[in-house]
């Protein structure tokens, strides 16, 4: 037992959410110049803000503590992780759970705390005030501290002991100090490298969003009604771009894991991240063009404080246990979900009032925009931009809506609609193509001021160019349906446009690329999305004429291949063979065979029944290594044109999930990728039918046939250890090697004939490449030769389903280039800042 | 009347276009009697049944059928008024489905079996932020 950690663990949650509530206390007086004690309070919130981020410090170390070292007496620890997880995987444990994951975000927003103390003094105290309230907020969650008398629940700690949740379990009544061996592990989908790296990016992103909200808010409060976008518009930025990059490695994630062949599925849980990064954008794109002609600053200021309230209300979604009749994934209310709704509900009615408040006090532009300034285009461009979020955030919340309607004494039964992908792609597309076509001829309008005839004269251009494209793309592609055409030519007139601006501005001044770099990669984007989705095919087309199963109906039958090992079968362009199931190995990466190890009692341990070498590690017969037993991994060659490439679709036949949780592989080529993942296995669990036993005679040395199969009798041994059966001093144990041509190999069986007491035993020896197995019948001395007997059954199969997605490598690419277009943005506007920082501006 | 005025009455319509399209997409949660009928009224409208998996005094989940080729099975789940019903699902069993403590499918009627074209599943005391998706129909 090890109680005191967790104790260190709950002190310091305790620390951190009283030092921040005292920051907050204490900014929020220091707010007011004309108080006297301004400059003492200030620096009272910054010593309490320091003595939160080191609680929270605190905190992620405590929880990792006892996750490394596997405290199974923790909730978390039993929950989350086991002993057998290597460190990389230990550490996304930390943030499988709610909590955990709460302090991520925690611990971003501690760390953008301090650096914003440091780098901006002039909005110091009423920014920090914000900053310092959402921490409160946060560490509230994570309390798990009951209110005496009125047993209020406060949050749900991450130091929970297990014997506190299953108070009533047996064994805890029995023994209280029971610690389990082993934990519950972590969910085989999240054993991925992107589950290391995903939720970090995306919880930085989501705490990126509070620094423009509160500029905002501060400049609200402070009447600083204009200054406030100039230090949070490169935070936008920022967060712009992780937050994106965030939801596009939990695309790329859901893509490379699980096996419902996209990266993106409208899941409740995606849009829920997807609608505030929409609007993150947009608050971009008003807040630039305030900078530039100082309209559009009412529009900025609902925006922003718009991105931060979604990205609560995605919080309450997710957190909540609402969604749980209406996403795929699984959720488990932790009580939170009055927390989590108040938490919203103050930021919202803050922001709101405040703006309410100020609103007559903010300045504004009553010129109207005309047809051929920036301001308009880009206006048209924000306006798309928040139908296109506010379009997915209508269907996403109708779990809330129902309760709602409940609350109020109505019943509502609405449900999201049944067919997610093909409900919001019908009307996605349209607003993409909106975006398309705009951001190409907004950039023109952006860099010039240009009337009808001049206008005219830029795009003609780039607009031959793109049409140019344009032909050539749909008719190599192939695309008929008029929707897609159209998405295709405003992808590629964003590309072209921008990349005729991209080069001039090259020319003349590189530092602002930023933005034409970034529609260049939109443009991108949507011309991959399109056809990686729009056309995404099986080509694992049953060209047998025969039925697989009856019962599978008839999806299953067209759009499956059925391998037989070693069976070459043909696949769109390509030669398609089933190799055999490997085992991936713990300590070394590779795989090995798993015909040609033996199982034992641990999963994760097998013994070699026979030489294998992988790369340059060579493994002997006998030698016992370390494996990731719950997998199996499929060996699929493709060969084409000479060339070969296999694949390693995953299977995990988990008994106590009661099902197959199948993982692709992907070949990838320039122009698509190959998805492929076993759709049906052999069960393990399953009997084999085996034919009746054919009997035969046979010498040493001598060919014979067996089903076929050219085999040979090489040696008969007399052998003293016979596996899993102790021999006794008068037994006589003798074995048979049997060599089997297979087609890519021989094999070897080797069966045993066992006389004890006058008994006779024999100990059959399969060869499962082959579908095979051996029974040394009888040995005849007389004759010097033996009876053996053989038996087979149908050979080892999997089912895989492939799918191909072409151009998915442009919508790779165009994210980086959009990326790429983020960061030179966020350079030019730190080096601004840095500017006005030399000048004694702002600092 | 302003260009700003065109644009912002457009953008309204737009917004309740959207609410429109949403309310006219929507699918229901509806009982199995209330899905019977519909099906049996020709409305072939998928819809989302909540409930929970048949389970014994023991409480051991019964009534799943698995395929020979395991690519399918059917179960026996029990709605949320108490009416037990066959429902079939032509794909693999998802994980942890017997381990579920409310199931919803998505789907209907053909015939006396309810035909599932998703299921969705959620589980006690396991929050995944990310786990246990089940293939999208």
């Amino acid at each position: 037992m090890h109680y005191w950690i967790g104790n260190v663990g709950h002190l310091c949650v305790l620390i951190a959410f009283v030092s921040s509530a005292v920051s907050f206390f204490s900014f929020f007086k220091a707010s007011n110049a004309l108080n006297p004690q301004a400059e003492g309070w200030r620096k009272n919130g910054i010593f309490s803000f320091y003595i939160h981020a080191i609680a929270v410090l605190g905190i992620c170390i405590t929880l990792f503590t006892i996750l490394a070292n596997h405290y199974f007496e923790y909730h978390y620890a039993y929950n989350h992780s086991d002993s057998k997880l290597p460190t990389h995987y230990l550490i996304s444990t930390f943030w499988n759970g709610q909590e955990g994951s709460f302090l991520l975000w925690m611990f971003w927003q501690a760390l953008l705390g301090i650096i914003l103390i440091h780098t901006n003094k002039f909005w110091q105290a009423p920014v920090m005030t914000v900053f310092a309230l959402v921490q409160a907020f946060l560490s509230s969650m994570i309390l798990g501290v009951v209110l005496p008398v009125i047993e209020l629940k406060i949050g749900s700690s991450p130091f929970i002991l297990l014997r506190e949740v299953m108070a009533d379990a047996p064994i805890f009544k029995m023994q209280p100090e029971f610690v389990p061996k082993e934990g519950n592990g972590l969910n085989p989908l999240l054993q991925n490298y992107w589950m290391v790296i995903h939720p970090p990016t995306l919880f930085l992103g989501f705490a990126t969003t509070l620094i423009p909200f509160a500029y905002c808010i501060a400049g609200l409060w402070q009447k600083k009604y204009r200054e406030w976008v100039r230090p949070a518009l490169p935070w936008a930025l920022f967060s712009g771009a992780v937050l994106g990059l965030g939801i596009l490695m939990g695309g790329y994630w859901a893509y490379e894991t699980l096996n419902f062949g996209g990266y993106w599925n409208w899941d409740p849980v995606e849009n829920a991240v997807y609608v505030p990064w929409l609007i993150l954008v947009a608050s971009i794109h008003t807040m630039i063009t305030y900078k530039n002609s100082q309209t559009a600053l009412k529009f900025s200021i609902i925006l922003v404080i718009s991105v931060f309230v979604l990205i609560l209300y995605s919080t309450f979604l997710t957190r909540s246990g609402i969604l749980g009749d209406a996403s795929v994934h699984s959720f488990t209310d932790l009580g939170l979900s009055g927390q989590l709704l108040i938490y919203l509900l103050v930021f919202l009615l803050a922001g709101i009032i405040l703006a309410a408040i100020r609103w007559k006090e903010i300045p504004s532009s009553e010129q109207e925009a005309s047809v051929y300034s920036r301001e308009f285009w880009i206006f048209l461009g924000v306006a798309t931009l928040c139908m296109m979020g506010f379009q997915v955030l209508v269907p996403t919340s109708i779990p809330v809506w129902n309760k709602i309607v409940d609350i109020f004494g109505g019943n509502s039964n609405l449900a999201p609609p049944a067919n997610q992908v093909e409900f919001y792609s019908k009307y996605q597309i349209w607003f993409a193509i909106g975006v398309g076509l705009l951001s190409a001829v907004g950039q023109y309008f952006w860099w010039k001021k240009i009337d009808k005839k001049e206008l005219k004269k830029e795009l003609q251009t780039p607009f031959l160019l793109a049409l140019l494209l344009f032909a050539l793309i749909i008719s190599i592609g192939s695309v008929t349906n008029p929707v897609y055409m159209l998405l295709v030519l405003a992808g590629v007139l964003a590309l072209v446009g921008n990349a005729k601006i991209l080069i001039n501005l090259l020319k003349s001044n590189p530092n602002l690329s930023g933005g034409a770099v970034t529609h260049i990669g939109v443009g991108m984007m949507l011309i991959g999305i399109l056809f990686s989705a729009g056309y995404s095919r099986v080509v694992s087309i049953n060209n047998t004429g025969l039925l697989y199963s009856r019962e599978a109906g008839e999806e299953f039958n067209r759009d499956n291949l059925l391998l037989f090992l070693n069976e070459t079968r043909t696949m769109a362009d390509y030669e398609v063979e089933y190799l055999g199931p490997r085992l991936e190995l713990r300590e070394n990466n590779g795989f090995i065979d798993k015909y040609g190890v033996m199982l034992t009692d641990d999963r994760d341990y097998v013994v070699l029944t026979r030489d294998q070498q992988i790369d340059a590690l060579k493994l002997k017969k006998g030698d016992t290594v370390r494996v990731y037993g719950e997998n199996t991994y499929y060996e699929i060659q493709l060969r084409k044109e000479g060339k070969t490439y296999t694949l390693f679709p995953r299977a995990q036949v988990n008994p106590d999930m009661g099902g197959i949780l199948s993982s692709p592989d992907i070949h990838r080529t320039a122009i698509a990728d190959f998805y492929t993942y076993t759709s049906s296995i052999m069960r393990p669990d399953q009997e084999k039918e085996w034919s009746k036993v054919q009997e035969l005679r046979a010498k040493v040395n001598e060919d014979f046939f067996a089903n076929d199969f050219v085999s040979t009798v090489t040696n008969i041994v007399r052998v003293n250890e016979v596996p899993g059966i102790p021999l006794q001093t008068e037994d006589v144990a003798v074995k048979a090697t049997i060599q089997v041509k297979g087609a890519n190999q021989d094999n070897i069986a080797e069966p045993i004939f066992l006389i004890r007491n006058k008994l006779v035993g024999r100990v059959s020896s399969e060869i499962p490449e082959l579908g095979i197995e051996f029974t040394l019948m009888n040995i005849h001395p007389e004759t010097n030769d033996f009876t053996l007997g053989y038996k087979t059954r149908q050979k080892d199969w999997v089912v895989i389903k492939v799918l191909e997605k072409p151009m998915i490598n442009i919508l790779w690419i165009g994210t980086l280039v959009v990326m790429l277009g983020f960061s030179i943005a966020i350079y030019r506007r730190y080096r601004e800042f840095m500017l006005m920082k030399s000048k004694g501006q702002e600092v | 009347m302003k260009k700003s005025h065109i644009i912002i009455i457009v953008i309204i319509a737009a917004a309740i276009g959207i609410i429109m399209t949403t309310a006219g997409d929507a699918s229901t949660y509806v009982t199995f009697t209330d899905a019977y009928k519909m099906a049996s009224q020709g409305n072939d409208e998928s819809i989302h049944v909540v409930g929970e998996l048949k389970k014994n005094a023991s409480g051991e989940v019964i009534g799943i059928l698995e395929g020979a080729d395991k690519v399918s099975f059917s179960f026996l789940m029990i709605d949320e008024n108490g009416k037990e019903q066959i429902v079939q699902y032509k794909e693999p069993m998802p994980a942890d489905f017997t381990k579920s403590e409310k199931v919803v499918v998505i789907g209907k009627y053909v015939g006396e079996i309810f035909m599932a074209e998703k299921i969705l599943l959620k589980c006690p005391s396991k929050y995944q932020e990310e786990g246990a998706p089940v293939r999208g129909a």
